[in-house]
């Protein structure tokens, strides 16, 4: 399935992601993972720590219908997979997040941002798997 | 009147995710088929993240504590050890396979669309998966 190269929504919608990043630090004082705010609103240290991790995750719900309104068209979700390959793929990343203590947005950005060694070898791990997943995947058992 | 700051920080998170298309499997999983259908757009949505992120933290952590708490919670763990590596490619295979991950599928949740659904509930149960493996205690080592 061939997707637009979008370089101008790329590095606006990455520098939101930055921003967002950036404000929660200002806020909290915490990182932006959303492993560990899944985590953490599901099961919850307290009351306080439950309440703030709910309205983020609220706040991220809400964006696709402020970009209905602004562009008249849900965001594009095109699912190039079948529903066991999103079951097996989601209890993995689920393990996989959970061990690796965080994922995309908490190593890949937080964390490589603050040149933490761990989030850097964390997120050539994942991007390394990824990138082999995909290929054998499309190539070697599909090609 | 903190929560509306913490919930409008999550809108900003969430338009970035779905203005940039990463709560978009099929853009994601494109990024890394440099053999076939390539689409760098994840690698312009991670290098200005990162950079907003690195100068907009070099600030913040400026100041002495953040705006609603007491202290700024930074990692603390240092270690390179099997679980990180090896925890972090797990989900880099997972993640290959599905084309979500967990921040790409929290803003994809309010599109409704039941294959986000389905992952969601998926990764959920990995993440109770791991919980319950890592509260067991550790088996005392057997044989003679």
């Amino acid at each position: 399935m061939e997707t637009a190269f979008t370089p101008i929504q790329a590095l606006i919608g990455g520098s939101l992601i930055g921003l967002s990043a950036v404000l929660l630090m200002w806020a909290r004082g915490r990182i932006m993972g959303a492993t560990g705010v899944m985590a953490g609103l599901i099961w919850p240290e307290n009351r306080d720590a439950f309440m703030w991790r709910a309205a983020l995750v609220l706040g991220m719900v809400t964006a696709p219908a402020l970009y209905l309104l602004a562009t008249g068209a849900m965001p594009p979700v095109q699912v190039p997979v079948s529903t066991p390959m999103l079951i097996a793929g989601g209890l993995l990343v689920g393990l996989g997040v959970s061990y690796g203590g965080g994922c995309t947005s908490g190593h890949g950005v937080c964390g490589m941002a603050r040149l933490s060694p761990r989030s850097i070898v964390a997120t050539l791990s994942f991007m390394a798997a990824t990138g082999v997943t995909v290929f054998v995947i499309r190539h070697v058992i599909g090609g | 009147m903190h929560l509306v700051v913490t919930y409008l920080i999550g809108v900003v998170f969430g338009l970035g995710i779905v203005i940039s298309g990463m709560s978009n499997p099929a853009k994601v999983l494109n990024f890394f088929d440099v053999a076939g259908s390539w689409d760098p757009s994840l690698a312009f949505v991670m290098g200005s993240a990162l950079a907003v992120t690195a100068i907009g933290y070099r600030i913040v952590l400026r100041g002495t504590r953040p705006l609603f708490e007491g202290n700024f919670s930074l990692p603390t763990a240092r270690d390179l050890d099997a679980r990180l590596i090896g925890g972090s490619a797990v989900f880099g295979v997972g993640w290959g396979i599905a084309g979500f991950c967990p921040g790409g599928a929290l803003p994809a949740l309010g599109t409704g669309r039941s294959e986000v659904l389905i992952f969601t509930a998926a990764l959920i149960a990995g993440l109770a998966l791991a919980r319950f493996i890592k509260s067991r205690p550790t088996p005392a080592p057997s044989g003679a």
